[in-house]
């Protein structure tokens, strides 16, 4: 099987986030594989060591995402591919990363692609469909479970809370959700191998892409942050006394009853 | 001519999901003067569905009926909704950023070669230029948003743009269109029930959430009678979900449901970055916690320091009384 897992380098949301002039300071954060990239990368080699083949991780981004894609590797993809937007894209938006990726994908065989549901940094949820639509095969966001029987797929997916059992077939497209699986952690042995294994690099050029065709639909005009919220109010006294201080501060000062 | 804005409605157990209402009034918003039109895809009992569309403010109404509706996918809704995009040319486009709309808007969007904007929270105009407001990194930043090319593409996050008054003296045409929906490769054989029947978190008004400090399923049972004195859903941590406490279904974070109740009461929950991506942005939020140091304090609006089993049964009583006053 031709396994491919879409892979985005994401700012680490559980750090600090820092804005000026309208960006966010990435200087000196840490950046990590999309968690739940984590979980397409687990289940595309839990995949093929059950059906054979092999695993591509691909990223775009720049020189920096290596890391990621070697972490992926090290957790046992065979080969990984970046394509380096550094020198010929300013901004992109999904639609310019799905176009990217239909280039990359247009002389490939592909059975499986497998992405994460949404990346934590942008949280668009785009990526995963277009690349699907743009290749004309079916897919499936948001899968718990994953089972091939030939070229018979069957899914669970998550539907905000409840569970659908769905039929699909081979080529398709999942995005995945948080119960699919625990990534596993890359072993000593899997860094060492990872050192090894083919890491391509691709250019706009090496794909035949002109700019102007994947220019973004859309721009962010500002990021800020929340308006700093004042601390709240720790009520005091008797408990009974701030159980009917709670509730009529709900009820006269929130105005939420 | 006027423009046109699209709204694909959604249903859920047989009836418009409130989003869709909301996402007429953000029709509204962007194209003030445009006509709206409110589309329902279904495979029964339409025509209901699509008088509610204007009776919440949209202009006219279209269905598509058919067999292959009765469970969404996107093969089926996408060539549905295709169809009568392409026969309206609609100058943009807006749905909710539920389940379905994530689902479905990207490979619209795709389809037409348009930008999308997804999870918007709020509308701003600039000048004639609508700029769309809408969370990142988990919640801890919001960016400002356009559209550069193509027709605007939007989905909305429940609960956050109110829906227009209910008015049924209005009235509009409603027309079915016809779609030959086929070559569906991808089927839904069942559908398994974790949520129960009524209020989708992400809709609710009212939460009452529980974390790690409830300490058993039974601890969740004082915060259901909570939920029903307050006609509220009960949500829960990941830590309460993973400890199996209740199911994943009720659970509130960056991973889970994204909510933004108008009251959010957090108790026996610490408040880690994971669950607050979920729910920061709710509008009054209660933290009731033994902890003095917990997190949570630091974003609520109110907080109790105190043993929850003591604290939930006094509140079931004050409110109560406050209920029948």
């Amino acid at each position: 099987m031709n396994i491919y897992v879409l892979l985005k380098r994401t700012f680490d949301t559980e750090e600090k986030i820092v804005v000026s002039n309208g960006v966010i300071e990435e200087d000196g954060a840490e950046f990590i594989i999309n968690p739940y990239d984590e979980y397409a990368v687990e289940e595309a080699i839990k995949q093929r060591d059950e059906h054979g083949g092999e695993v591509t991780v691909v990223t775009i981004g720049d020189e920096e995402s290596e890391k990621q894609l070697r972490t992926a590797l090290a957790m046992g993809a065979d080969k990984a591919v970046l394509i380096n937007t550094e020198e010929d894209l300013e901004e992109g938006d999904q639609f310019t990363t799905a176009k990217i990726l239909e280039a990359f994908f247009e002389d490939k065989e592909v059975d499986l692609i497998l992405a994460g549901n949404v990346a934590i940094d942008e949280a668009s949820g785009q990526v995963g469909p277009r690349v699907a639509e743009l290749l004309g095969i079916p897919y499936v966001t948001t899968i718990t479970k994953l089972s091939i029987d030939g070229k018979t797929v069957n899914i669970e997916k998550d539907v905000e809370g409840d569970v659908e059992v769905i039929e699909s077939s081979l080529p398709l497209l999942v995005t995945c959700q948080q119960g699919l699986n625990e990534p596993r952690y890359p072993s000593l042995p899997g860094i060492m191998k990872a050192k090894k294994k083919p890491l391509e690099e691709l250019e706009l050029d090496d794909l035949d892409i002109d700019e102007d065709d994947v220019e973004a639909k859309t721009k962010t005009i500002d990021i800020f942050l929340p308006a700093e919220k004042e601390a709240g109010k720790v009520l005091e006294g008797e408990l009974e006394d701030q159980v009917k201080e709670l509730v009529s501060l709900l009820k006269n000062e929130a105005k939420v009853l | 001519m006027s423009e046109k804005i699209l709204v694909i409605a959604e249903t859920k157990e047989g009836e418009i999901r409130n989003v869709s209402f909301e996402a007429i009034a953000a029709a509204k918003k962007i194209k003030p003067d445009g006509e709206v039109i409110g589309l329902v895809c279904a495979d029964d009992d339409l025509e209901n569905l699509a008088q509610e569309l204007i009776y919440y403010g949209a202009d006219r109404a279209i269905t598509v009926k058919n067999d292959n509706l009765k469970s969404y996918t996107s093969e089926a809704f996408g060539q549905a909704v295709l169809a009568v995009v392409k026969q309206e040319s609609p100058d943009a486009i807006i749905m909710g950023h539920t389940s379905i709309g994530k689902d479905l808007s990207p490979k619209l969007a795709s389809k037409l070669e348009s930008g999308l904007i997804s999870d918007a929270i709020d509308i701003e105009t600039d000048g004639d230029q609508p700029v769309f407001i809408r969370p990142i990194y988990s919640g801890k930043a919001f960016e400002k948003k356009v559209i550069t090319s193509g027709i605007p593409f939007i989905t909305i996050r429940p609960n956050n743009i109110a829906a227009l008054d209910r008015d049924d003296s209005r009235s509009g045409n409603i027309n079915n269109v016809d779609v030959d929906i086929k070559d569906l490769r991808t089927i839904v054989k069942e559908v398994v029930r974790k949520t129960s029947e009524g209020v989708d978190l992400s809709e609710a008004k009212v939460i009452v959430a529980g974390g790690r400090g409830v300490k058993s399923a039974d601890g969740f049972k004082p915060l259901y009678e909570l939920a029903e004195v307050l006609g509220a859903v009960v949500g829960a941590s990941r830590g309460a979900c993973d400890a199996d406490y209740c199911d994943y279904s009720l659970q509130i974070g960056q991973t889970g449901k994204v909510v933004t109740p108008d009251l959010y009461i957090a108790v026996g929950i610490s408040g880690a970055i994971q669950h607050l991506a979920g729910m920061s942005n709710s509008k009054v939020i209660v933290a009731i916690n033994k902890d003095p140091e917990a997190n949570i304090f630091n974003i609520a609006d109110y907080g109790i320091v105190g043993d929850l089993f003591e604290v939930i049964p006094m509140l079931i009583e004050e409110f109560k009384k406050v209920a029948v006053s």
